[in-house]
């Protein structure tokens, strides 16, 4: 039994964590808050020059090649800082759609450019409110011009690329369906800042307008391919889930320590040591959970799908109620702007909605036990 | 990151697996009945004891032991292996044996006489004798040390008066390790003493108490004025809460064995598979899924904690204190998850034994899930453990701790 991570892997892991403590703290985060930029530019460029955004790319293509176990541990350390950059979307779906879709000439034009952090992708699906069906695709790719709009594009106002959802042809559902490389650089293309639950996030609204793009991967297998992107981005983001759960347990846990109320410190009630327990025991399922992930991802595992399902809803819950319970350890200070918890309260429902509800999450999880038959 | 065996695992494993195949018969069905009720008749007391010698003369009662009280000197990792190992095969239970195993006898090995030592170690490793744990008391359950049995010396020896509650297996076990107040007059974790006894001597009385589910598994202990020497005492007077510790210290916790035969997700599934409810079958209905779903994570967030706890052992260090989250999660689990498949079941979900579906299986696991949340730690007192000894918080504010125990509030 070797389900841990390596001793090289948990020095690699140190040394991030190292270096975010010094070079992200709350007030990086707050300041890009505050700013009203979308990210912290210089954080990013020293995190292409460490070669974080390559640890997982191949050699071939300009990344360090070292795996997605290395990927996982970094994602974890990026996800306890609430690092404000541009990494989930570029790192964790923009260049998994590469992986997966990609033609050798894509990957090796972009990849490069990824694990430098020189450029910044996303992937743009949704369209509106609601489930994301492929009967609802409106956005159009037809003769290398891509039309249509895209809403709520994580990283929108920023990245100089777009993995998008379209529809190639008037054949029904998912047959019809294409995932489209396209250069946001072009003048048809117009972006609008929207405001959103996370500003270090910022989402924005893509439109474009007969906008010359490349097909990434086949018709007809855009659907299955783009599950395939979720699947592996959920596995890393779930790491990033619990890198800010084990946060907001360790701020609860100080505070709690500190404050003082009739007379005695508030971690000394059973009321705050239970729930700061429960916060314990949910980081630490979703921590075995997205290791299982990891262990997945890195060896191809038939498993994978069932996997990211348990490591994607197991490390949301374990955020969404670490992040709420924090602030309610915190009292009245934990929803003030000036305290860092509404960081990470934000953080945890960005991360949430990033890459589908729960809800879409926990039947594709059955849908996966059904065929599995182990269960 | 792998699942697989170090080259010493596997050799002991291959090892483990060939005098198993020579010594038993590997299960024929994947789900063991068995194991989902309280069978703790006289036919699997005796098998059981008949399975305990036989691994007894193999080391492989207690592998972790030292060879020279009948161990095999063996690694905590080689005691997951044989489990594992074990558990494919259609042996009887060692249940009867755990506690005796697991607390009482390192307690007496810790604290006892060579001569004790000598004479109970091996008996109980063979399961030729049965112990038992004589701890908790109706004034005592998740506050153990306010205990009331007394015992008072009268010459060599100690009179022993009182009672004690929910000790498993009393009905079957020949001897226990007892703690009682020997000092009233001291603060409450002063005046305790621990002793063993028969559980033959006369004055001690078992009864059998009636769970909500029928059966009968834990018992309450009389004992009227029970007399044993001195030489049964283990640990100094007024030093059995120390001893106490030990023996709680020695409740480890069961790597790789444990809630095997329980009731989970996939008997769930396979019930939604089964039922047809309002709106179609229950296993498309979206609220049936998304329980599955939550359910399937926290039990599947579980195993792959034990196959960290299982890494460190592999390698040789202490597991992580991970490892304390088994009972939280899976005691309430059950009650849930049962509860929601019987409601499944619509007004029939109200049947149990052979009307029922499944024979009640669900039913009965629901009936049963109470004490488990209950036994051998409280989800409450499960909770202050972790925020005390993994999250380091303060403990409770204790206002019985510097009185003397005689002048403690009692609520009566």
């Amino acid at each position: 039994m070797n389900f841990d991570f390596s001793d090289d892997q948990k020095m690699l892991k140190e040394q991030a964590h190292k270096f975010l403590s010094e070079k992200c703290t709350p007030k990086t985060v707050r300041a890009v808050y505050e700013s009203g930029k979308t990210h912290d530019a210089a954080l990013w460029k020293q995190i292409g020059e460490l070669g974080w955004a390559g640890a997982a790319i191949p050699e071939e293509f300009g990344g360090l090649g070292l795996g997605y176990l290395e990927l996982c541990v970094i994602v974890e350390e990026l996800g306890r800082a609430l690092a404000p950059v541009p990494f989930s979307s570029t790192v964790c779906q923009f260049a998994e759609a590469l992986i997966v879709s990609g033609s050798s000439e894509q990957k090796s034009r972009l990849l490069p450019k990824v694990a430098a952090a020189e450029i910044i992708g996303t992937l743009a699906r949704t369209e509106g409110p609601g489930a994301i069906l492929p009967k609802n695709i409106r956005t159009t790719f037809k003769g290398g011009k891509l039309s249509g709009k895209k809403t709520a594009v994580g990283d929108g106002m920023d990245a100089h690329f777009a993995v998008v959802l379209a529809r190639a042809s008037d054949e029904p559902g998912e047959r019809g369906l294409q995932l489209v490389l396209v250069d946001l650089s072009q003048p048809c293309v117009t972006r609008r800042a929207q405001e959103s639950i996370d500003p270090s996030r910022a989402r924005a609204e893509l439109i474009f307008d007969n906008v010359t793009a490349e097909p990434l991967g086949k018709q007809g297998e855009a659907w299955s391919d783009l599950n395939r992107v979720l699947d592996r981005a959920a596995i890393l983001m779930a790491f990033e889930q619990v890198g800010g759960a084990d946060t907001c347990l360790q701020m609860a846990r100080a505070y709690a320590m500190d404050r003082y109320a009739f007379g005695r410190p508030i971690a000394s009630f059973q009321a705050i040591k239970h729930k700061l327990a429960d916060m314990y025991v949910n980081t630490e399922l979703a921590r075995s959970n997205a290791y299982y992930g990891a262990w997945a991802l890195s060896t191809g595992a038939r498993e994978l799908p069932l996997a990211a399902a348990a490591a994607r809803i197991s490390a949301t819950q374990a955020f969404d109620y670490a992040a709420k319970e924090s602030i309610q350890t915190h009292g009245g200070v934990g929803f003030t702007w000036e305290y860092d918890c509404h960081f990470y309260y934000k953080r945890a429902r960005e991360l949430s909605l990033a890459l589908g509800a729960q809800r879409v999450w926990k039947d594709k999880l059955v849908t996966q036990l059904e065929l599995s038959n182990a269960a | 990151m792998d699942f697989e065996d170090s080259p010493e695992e596997a050799k002991f494993r291959t090892e483990a697996r060939a005098w198993l195949d020579a010594n038993a018969k590997l299960k024929t069905t994947n789900t063991d009945a068995a194991e989902l009720k309280e069978t703790e008749d006289k036919t699997t007391l005796t098998a059981a004891k008949a399975w305990q010698a036989k691994k007894a003369e193999k080391g492989y009662a207690r592998l972790t032991w030292p060879k020279d009280v009948g161990g095999l000197g063996g690694t905590p990792m080689q005691q997951v292996v044989f489990h594992q190992e074990e558990a494919r095969y259609d042996v009887a239970p060692s249940g009867p044996f755990n506690i005796g195993l697991g607390m009482c006898i390192p307690t007496v090995m810790a604290y006892g006489s060579k001569d004790s030592i000598a004479r109970y170690v091996k008996p109980s490793l063979r399961g030729d004798e049965i112990w038992c744990q004589l701890f908790s008391e109706p004034a005592g359950g998740s506050d153990v040390a306010a205990l009331r049995t007394r015992a008072e010396k009268d010459g060599d020896d100690w009179v022993i008066n009182g009672s004690k509650v929910w000790t498993t297996g009393a009905q079957f076990s020949d001897y226990g390790i007892v703690l009682t107040r020997t000092d009233p007059n001291a603060p409450k974790h002063k005046g305790l003493t621990m002793f063993y006894l028969s559980m033959k001597s006369p004055g001690v009385e078992v009864k059998p108490i009636k769970q909500a589910s029928g059966a009968s598994g834990f018992n309450e202990v009389f004992f009227t004025d029970v007399r044993i020497p001195d030489a049964q005492r283990l640990g100094e007077v007024g030093q059995g809460w120390q001893v106490a510790l030990t023996t709680l210290m020695h409740e480890r916790l069961a790597v790789g064995g444990g809630t095997g035969g329980m009731l989970d997700v996939p008997q769930l599934l396979q019930l939604a598979r089964e039922l047809e409810l309002e709106d179609g079958p229950a296993i498309k209905n979206a609220a049936v899924r998304e329980k599955m779903a939550d359910w399937y994570v926290r039990s599947a967030g579980l195993k792959y904690t034990t196959y960290r706890t299982m890494t460190a052992l592999s390698r040789g260090q202490q597991p992580g204190p991970e490892a304390s989250i088994a009972k939280i999660v899976v005691a309430p689990k059950l009650q849930d998850l049962s509860a929601f498949a019987v409601e499944l079941e619509g007004e029939a979900g109200a049947l149990t034994g052979a009307d029922a579906l499944d024979d009640g299986a669900f039913q009965l696991a629901w009936l049963n899930a109470p004490g488990l949340r209950i036994a051998g730690g409280t989800d409450e007192i499960l909770r202050n453990i972790i925020a005390e000894r993994v999250l380091g918080l303060p403990p409770d504010i204790r206002v019985d701790k510097n009185v003397p125990f005689n002048k403690a509030p009692t609520g009566r």
